[in-house]
């Protein structure tokens, strides 16, 4: 602030200008604004340049019908054809079933933290662990159900162990959204429930969680799109088919970012390289719009604060 | 969250402890709201969840928004509003099942922690080389042999690395979107940052081995040349760009959008009596963003590089397709400009070789490691976030449910 006070012009007779500033101080402004944009756009580069990689070198394999109907069987490295359906099942599948485990966790959880553990030491646990949960690396979720799973239990490597995995990276997610979505329901809409004489589960069930639909939609499908991007899991917990599987307790089964990483070291051959490039835009689709519709529901669902 | 031990009067409705009052706090946006009926309401209905309860609930100290403010706090009152017990069972039932889920997070956080222990103890019991510092990986067979060192350097490394170079980035961006970006460009640019986050890591890794690390090669060379003095960028014989160096620069580039959000959300937030009062002194733009957008946010930001750090400690996939791992007959090499393996790749690499228990053992201790890094790094960025100013508290959760709420209050 004093460079503020030094710099206060002197009044010597003529108009006093107030807007005028320092030559330093306008350099200084100017060089700020200079570095900022320009850290937008290195911000943008690589986004814009991965998305056009993965376009421009994937798109004509998804135009053809067998791409998404067929599967990868009897076709080798080296040939051309076949499809991504095994794949593209396969990730749909394992997805779903987190879900199915997942979200009625989350919001039950959510539900926890903000209507009954509220300010409670045992909430803070739970929240905390919560954060804890967070920043567990995927590699680690799928460490853990190896050692479940496999070395305890000794079942095989299949789709299921993978979704178990996944549900530890996608519980977070989706319970803080939840969680702030919740927070964000207004009290007038509970204590008037409550003054009409209805129990809170009720009023939980009836008024605040549908009040808070949209938002937890919305957390529900960034879940999904985080999960179904996520290949560690796939690489330790279930191998990769090039045949269509659909049973997530038997056997192998083919997902997305496996059928990228299947390839990945032949892109030397054109066939080889094709197939990476239409299956990493697939996934790209995939999960991108997962995340557009989250916002879509996210503005048009969004809590009419007072 | 630090909570008051009920000795401090809360004077803020989100029980912040109470301390000197500044600026912001008389003139945040959000000053406590008007003492409300919900009071009552809430007050019964936690009464009711206390006695269902096994747990013993502190009555004294933070309750929610509602009672704080509320005349009568549940301590002062005599005897406690009866309504009758409606919805009795309901309420137990439905309690109960939240309660439920939120013992079971504890659980499973209680049970990741138990069994990677538990399977990785014999293992480092048979192991007859230093697990902390050895850098030899040889698990498995008669005598066994395994150490981290070489694995953690270069996850540590690699990761700082990928802070340093995405902080000023996330910071920049950070800054554009919230006081620079004209309001109707604002709102779309923080969703194109967000949708970095939305490409899957394996594709990261394909377009930063093939597109990105060929154009970094004249700046690892020239890099090397100029510091290669320093065993730190000394550039191993051969024209291999799979380095650590380049594993960095894509690993900051996938934690940009983590560390963006949060600094978003956080400069926002800067009372607008502290910018409008600089501005009014004479400020320019960015003396405004130094001298108040910047010390209210300097806590956010630092537990936002926090949370991009665990972020890339634990970075698989990516990290796997571009670090080459090197021949082991080659002496190893502390250099970024040479290849290595991190915790995450190195399991990730390995998993066909899980095929006894004493192998196995060996990868979840590597595992366990990484998970408790991980696990104090994020923790460090809580606890900074916890004891920093009041308005600091939002960056609570992760990006994406940060995105989505704002996303839905738009």
């Amino acid at each position: 602030m004093t460079a503020v006070a030094e710099n206060k012009p002197a009044y010597d007779g003529k108009v006093l200008d107030l807007t005028g500033k320092s030559g330093a101080r306008a350099f200084k402004n100017t060089l700020a604004t200079v570095l900022i944009v320009l850290a937008f756009a290195v911000a943008m580069i690589p986004l814009l340049w991965i998305l056009f990689t993965v376009v421009s070198k994937g798109y004509h394999l998804l135009l053809s019908a067998d791409w998404w109907s067929q599967s990868q069987r009897g076709i080798t490295v080296r040939r051309a054809g076949g499809g991504a359906y095994h794949a593209i099942m396969g990730t749909l599948i394992m997805a779903l079933i987190t879900a199915v485990i997942a979200v009625p966790i989350a919001i039950l959880g959510a539900i926890y933290l903000v209507e009954y553990g509220k300010g409670t030491r045992a909430a803070k646990v739970v929240s905390f662990m919560i954060d804890i949960l967070t920043g567990v690396p995927s590699i680690v979720a799928a460490l853990f159900v190896y050692a479940v799973w496999i070395t305890v239990f000794g079942f095989n490597r299949v789709g299921f162990a993978v979704s178990l995995s996944l549900v530890l990276l996608m519980l977070p997610v989706v319970l803080r959204s939840t969680e702030e979505m919740l927070k964000l329901v207004p009290d007038e809409l509970r204590e008037a429930s409550y003054a009409l004489g209805v129990p809170k589960w009720k009023t939980i069930l009836k008024v605040v969680v549908p009040t808070a639909f949209g938002g937890i939609i919305t957390g529900v499908m960034l879940g999904l799109a985080r999960v179904m991007g996520e290949t560690a899991p796939l690489l330790i917990l279930v191998g990769y088919s090039k045949n269509i599987n659909l049973n997530p307790f038997n056997g192998f089964m083919g997902a997305l970012p496996t059928m990228i990483n299947q390839d990945r070291t032949e892109l030397a051959l054109p066939n080889a390289a094709d197939r990476v490039w239409a299956a990493a835009l697939t996934l790209i689709l995939l999960v991108l719009a997962l995340n557009l519709l989250a916002r879509l529901i996210a503005r048009f669902s969004a809590i009419k604060s007072k | 969250m630090s909570s008051p031990d009920g000795t401090a009067p809360p004077d803020r409705p989100d029980g912040t402890a109470a301390e000197e009052p500044r600026i912001e706090d008389l003139v945040h946006e959000d000053a406590g709201p008007t003492p409300r009926f919900g009071g009552l309401a809430s007050e019964h209905a936690e009464h009711e969840a206390a006695a269902a309860d096994a747990e013993v609930m502190t009555e004294s100290g933070v309750e929610d928004a509602g009672t704080t403010t509320a005349p009568v706090t549940p301590t002062e009152t005599g005897g406690k509003l009866e309504l009758g017990p409606v919805g009795h069972l309901g309420d137990r039932l439905f309690g109960g099942l939240a309660r439920g889920s939120g013992g079971l997070v504890v659980l499973i956080v209680a049970f990741v922690g138990i069994f990677l222990l538990a399977l990785a103890i014999p293992a480092l019991i048979d192991d007859k080389s230093n697990f902390l510092f050895s850098r030899i990986w040889e698990p498995g067979g008669d005598q066994p042999r395994f150490g981290i060192a070489a694995l953690f350097y270069t996850t540590v490394i690699s990761s700082i690395i990928a802070m340093l170079i995405a902080v000023p980035i996330a910071i920049g961006v950070a800054l554009f979107v919230t006081y620079y970006a004209p309001k109707r460009l604002a709102a779309p640019v923080a969703h194109a940052v967000d949708l970095l986050a939305a490409v899957p890591s394996i594709i990261y890794g394909l377009w930063g081995i093939l597109f990105f690390a060929p154009i970094l090669r004249p700046v690892i060379n020239g890099l090397s040349t100029a510091l290669g003095w320093i065993p730190l960028f000394e550039k191993p014989p051969g024209d291999n760009v799979g380095v650590v160096f380049t594993a960095s620069v894509v690993l900051a580039i996938m934690i940009l959008p983590v560390v963006t959000a949060i600094s978003r959300e956080i400069f926002a937030q800067t009372p607008i009596a502290h910018r409008e009062g600089a501005l009014a002194l004479g400020a320019t733009r960015w003396e405004m963003i130094r001298l108040s957008v910047l010390p209210y946010g300097r806590s956010g930001v630092v537990s936002a590089s926090m949370l991009g750090l665990g972020r890339a400690l634990g970075e698989t996939v990516a990290v796997l397709i571009i670090l080459s791992v090197p021949n082991g007959n080659d002496p190893w090499n502390s250099s970024i400009f040479a290849g290595g393996e991190t915790f995450a790749s190195k399991i990730a690499n390995n998993a066909a070789e899980f095929d006894s228990p004493e192998k196995t053992g060996a990868y979840i201790a590597a595992g366990l490691v990484l998970f408790v890094v991980t696990f104090l790094v994020n923790s460090a960025a809580r606890i900074i976030v916890d004891r920093s100013a009041p308005g600091t508290k939002r960056p609570r959760r992760n990006r994406r449910a940060g995105a989505a709420t704002e996303g839905a209050s738009a």
